[in-house]
């Protein structure tokens, strides 16, 4: 039975449970409603709540649950006499996926029974005229442990639609059985609601849990393969397909750092300027278009920031700056990526520090222009101190962005893994090297793959902490005006 | 006080040095403020003006515009126009009888030049025309021996010709094209043979190969988007919903609030492409589901989204009076009747507004779906929903990156154009949130 349809009659269930519930309330009190504790519609709720939430936990979960157990009865089959040269015991795995996917289809065009394809002796080309190109022979304990793949999976679906139906149903039958013209339905209804919105919740919990323990899991399995010293410490980042790399972080960070820097001097000079200049000197009307001008800046997606780099930005640097100044002749540099993450950061240091500029009362301002200070003068001396650690918080969240940017950097920093001074160098980042390591075509289990966790685990550091500085230094220093 | 007490040389009238340098430093500080706005602004309209400037040319494409004589010997050998059999002529089939019909036209326009290959000739035409020739047929086979009109597609390169981005000099160097080719182009184009039209298959077909340019399209890439963003609706409204009615309005300040809190403000904060990383380790590696589906995609930027959703929907929760509260708990309705049939509904266009920015953020999202496999190469269409979920896709952002990693120079108009695309869905989004907005928003 399909998912889409399992879930379908779950739901239908569950709806005919809410005008059952409802019926049998009213005919429990013959009609009468005001002699049920609760509004006739609670009773159906209870039962509509009780026979599908359950069913529906229980179909995710096993779903989630039954790849693990299938996947390792069936690794358990394959012994390591029949893992080939060269192969590994995922990729045997994903032949065995893939065959049980080949004999489904060659037996779902009605070819031959299952029977029939195990006993015949060129399964592989069977197989490939039903579309699976199978790439070395298939053993045949191969073949067997794709039957039981097969075999446990159906058997897995079907005691999941049954158990996720009888379930249903049974839950159907008790909140049915307990209606009673003195049952609390609003309550249990109220409640049970207050829990799945408690369970809600707890997502943003399980996310960070999920996040935290992917990079650590897989970073401790990193170490195990590459010294973490050498991580650590080496100034060298050179992977190699067959083993040997080097896989010093410094580079990396060096250009994260390099880019980011330029990124700041860009956008907290302009951003700040920007905000004082449209909180305390533009005129209504210009400040209703510059704005959402600028905050135009802030919605535009970071892959059409990256291509701007590459095909205006770059070409633009390298022609009439570095190749003059005989700096280098890459449109990829450090100096492109800077500037414009530095365009995209614009709006990050300028709507938060107007928010700020514009929260520091009227009193201060008028008391210094009594004074005799010009506006200028009230900018610098009166309003920015106040405003300071609001602005403060503003740069280091547009730090943190800048250090987990990276379509940009992908597109506008180059790929070299060098720690040199000149802008006009193409350099890498952490962030690009996660999506190279990533999206090769190494194998997962190695230190070349695994380091792109470890790579993770460091940015995912290094912003937490930039944030929670941002939040502390906003939170502890920020001045309560009445 | 005498005269000469107060003479000093102040004068009320006269402005004296430091008055002047004050006031000149006031000035040069005003014109900081607007160098930084007119910066803002200039980064803006650059950054529009140079990626729809390089875009727009994707829209429109090269077409050859002949009669095809459809061939029914080389076609339909047996003559029983039976499709299944008509699969076996393969393109190359094709291909002749395009080369065939277009050496036709140009021998009866007196067009061709002296000396030039067949080889040349046929190369004006893209390698997709004969693919898309031979679909027509199979869709349709009775129209195999008669002679249709036929918009092929032309070559890349020729193309590029018309666009500017290639000239006599570069085809003098490029193996791909000649001279002679352009010429003859020019006189087909003054024969009204070749032009440019409206280009729908950038709009509706698949990706193309590395080597052909011209026929690349988005459809696949839109699909994929469309999918992910009907997941992460479905997913990310009633869960972020659900979170922030129980933060606003049950949870009770405790320790546990606080870390749940802090948690979302933090997830806000954290890089997407961690989020890919988690969407790698924990939906694919862990959980085993297909990789570059948009199911996967859908569910990593649903994470993402999240937070988004829920910090708008608590402020819009917030922004509804307590006195609406207060009247509804005192006709003795009970918390979750007053919140769920008072405070949500009044609520809603906050919600709603929210909801789309997040989606549309989500919509613009790269890094975390490079991660998942979604750079992959795919040219078939994911199916129908629920099953087309678990089917390989692209992403429009995605798609973009993808066009940026190809040789051809071709490919970055393509690129351009595609974030045109993008640009557009956003666009209408972020217009729905305002009008959204303005319609329904209610101040008390």
């Amino acid at each position: 039975m399909s998912l889409g349809i399992l879930s379908l009659i779950v739901a239908v269930l569950a709806a005919t449970g809410f005008f059952l519930g409802r019926r049998f309330a009213l005919a429990k009190v013959a009609g009468d409603a005001r002699r049920l504790h609760s509004l006739p519609g609670y009773y159906g709720q209870t039962v509509f709540l009780f026979s599908a939430v359950p069913a529906f936990l229980v179909l995710g979960l096993w779903l989630l649950i039954q790849p693990l157990v299938v996947e390792n009865h069936v690794a358990g089959m394959i012994t390591p006499a029949d893992i080939p040269e060269g192969s590994s015991v995922s990729l045997v795995m994903s032949d065995v996926r893939r065959i049980a996917e080949g004999i489904e289809r060659v037996v779902s065009e009605g070819r031959m029974t299952e029977a029939e394809l195990a006993a015949h002796d060129d399964i592989r080309g069977e197989l490939a005229s039903a579309g699976v190109a199978l790439g070395n022979d298939v053993r045949p304990a191969v073949v067997e442990a794709a039957r039981s793949y097969r075999d446990m999976s159906a058997t897995g679906s079907l005691a999941m639609s049954v158990l996720v139906l009888a379930l249903a149903l049974a839950g159907m039958a008790f909140a049915l059985r307990r209606i009673s013209p003195e049952f609390r339905a609003r309550n249990v209804t109220e409640t049970f609601v207050r829990y799945l919105l408690i369970a809600a919740s707890t997502v943003a919990i399980l996310t960070t849990i999920g996040i935290v323990l992917s990079l650590v899991f897989e970073t401790v399995h990193f170490f195990r393969l590459y010294p973490a010293s050498k991580f650590f410490f080496n100034t060298v980042w050179n992977p190699q397909f067959r083993g040997g790399s080097d896989l010093g972080i410094w580079p990396l960070l060096w250009g994260t750092m390099y880019v980011s820097v330029i990124a700041l001097l860009v956008s907290v000079p302009v951003g700040i300027f920007a905000a004082i200049y449209l909180a305390e000197y533009a005129s209504k009307k210009v400040r209703a278009v510059a704005k959402p001008l600028i905050e135009i800046l802030a919605g535009i997606p970071t892959i059409v920031y990256g291509l701007f780099a590459l095909i205006t930005v770059g070409p633009i640097l390298r022609d009439f700056f570095a190749q003059p100044l005989g700096l280098g002749s890459s449109s990829s540099s450090v100096m492109t990526a800077g500037l414009v993450m530095g365009i995209m950061l614009i709006p990050f240091v300028s709507s938060l520090s107007d928010d700020i500029i514009n929260a520091v009362p009227q009193s201060l301002r008028d008391g210094s222009y009594g004074l005799g200070a010009t506006q200028s003068e009230t900018v610098k001396q009166v309003i920015l101190p106040a405003a300071l650690p609001g602005i403060v918080g503003a740069i280091l969240l547009a730090a943190s962005r800048a250090i987990g940017e990276t379509m940009i950097v992908v597109l506008g920093a180059g790929a070299a893994a060098k720690m040199s001074l000149n802008p006009f160098d193409a350099m890498t980042t952490v962030t690009v090297k996660i999506v190279s390591q990533l999206t090769g075509d190494t194998e997962f289990a190695s230190p070349e793959t695994l380091v792109a966790f470890a790579l993770g685990l460091t940015l995912f550091v290094f912003t937490l902490g930039l944030n929670i500085l941002a939040l502390y230094i906003v939170r502890k220093y920020r001045e309560q005006y009445e | 006080m005498t005269a000469e007490s107060t003479n000093t040389g102040l004068s009320l009238y006269k402005t004296d040095a430091r008055t002047k340098r004050r006031n000149a430093a006031e000035k040069r500080f005003r014109i900081y403020g607007m160098l930084a706005v007119g910066f803002g602004v200039l980064a803006l309209i650059v950054l529009l003006t140079s990626v729809l400037g390089t875009g727009a040319g994707s829209f429109r494409q090269t077409f050859l515009t002949m009669p095809v004589a459809l061939d029914a010997a080389a076609l339909d050998k047996k003559g029983n126009r039976d499709p299944a059999e008509m699969a076996k002529v393969t393109t190359i089939g094709y291909q002749k009888i395009l080369e065939k019909a277009l050496i036709a036209e140009l021998t009866e326009q007196k067009l061709i030049p002296e000396g030039m290959s067949t080889k040349d000739i046929g190369g004006l035409i893209s390698k997709e025309a004969p693919a898309q020739l031979r679909n027509k047929v199979l869709a349709n086979p009775d129209l195999v021996g008669q002679t249709i009109s036929f918009r092929a597609l032309a070559n890349g390169r020729i193309d590029g010709y018309f666009k500017g981005r290639v000239t006599m000099e570069s085809a003098a160097l490029d193996s791909n094209v000649s001279p002679a080719q352009l010429e003859l182009v020019d006189k087909m184009r003054g024969a009204n043979l070749l032009g440019l039209g409206f280009n729908w298959g950038f709009v509706f077909d698949p990706d193309a190969s590395e080597l052909r340019p011209e026929a690349a399209g988005l459809g696949v890439a839109i699909l994929g988007s469309l999918y992910m963003m009907i997941i992460v609706l479905v997913l990310s409204l009633p869960l972020g919903v659900a979170a922030s009615i129980y933060l606003e309005e049950f949870a009770p300040t405790n320790r546990w609030t606080d870390l749940i809190e802090v948690n979302i403000a933090n997830l806000a904060a954290v890089p997407s492409i961690v989020f890919g990383i988690l969407g790698l380790a924990v939906f694919i590696n862990f959980a085993n589901m297909p990789q570059s589906s948009p199911l996967v995609g859908g569910l990593v930027l649903t994470l993402m989204t999240l937070p988004t959703i829920i910090i708008a929907t608590r402020a819009a929760l917030k922004a509804v009076p307590p006195s609406i509260k207060d009247a509804a708990l005192g006709v003795g309705a009970s918390k979750t009747q007053t919140v769920f049939h008072h405070v949500l509904p009044l609520a809603m266009p906050g919600i709603l507004t929210g909801t789309i920015i997040g989606l549309a953020q989500a919509l613009g999202e790269t890094a975390p779906l490079l991660l998942i496999g979604m750079v992959a190469f795919v040219r078939d269409y994911p199916g129908a929903p629920p099953e087309g979920f678990l089917d390989p896709a692209s992403a429009l952002p995605v798609q973009v990156y993808n066009f940026t990693q190809r040789a051809d120079p071709a490919f970055i108009e393509r690129a351009s154009g595609a974030i045109i695309v993008l640009l557009v869905f956003l666009l209408t989004m972020n217009i729905l949130a305002i009008i959204l907005r303005r319609r329904f928003e209610r101040r008390w």
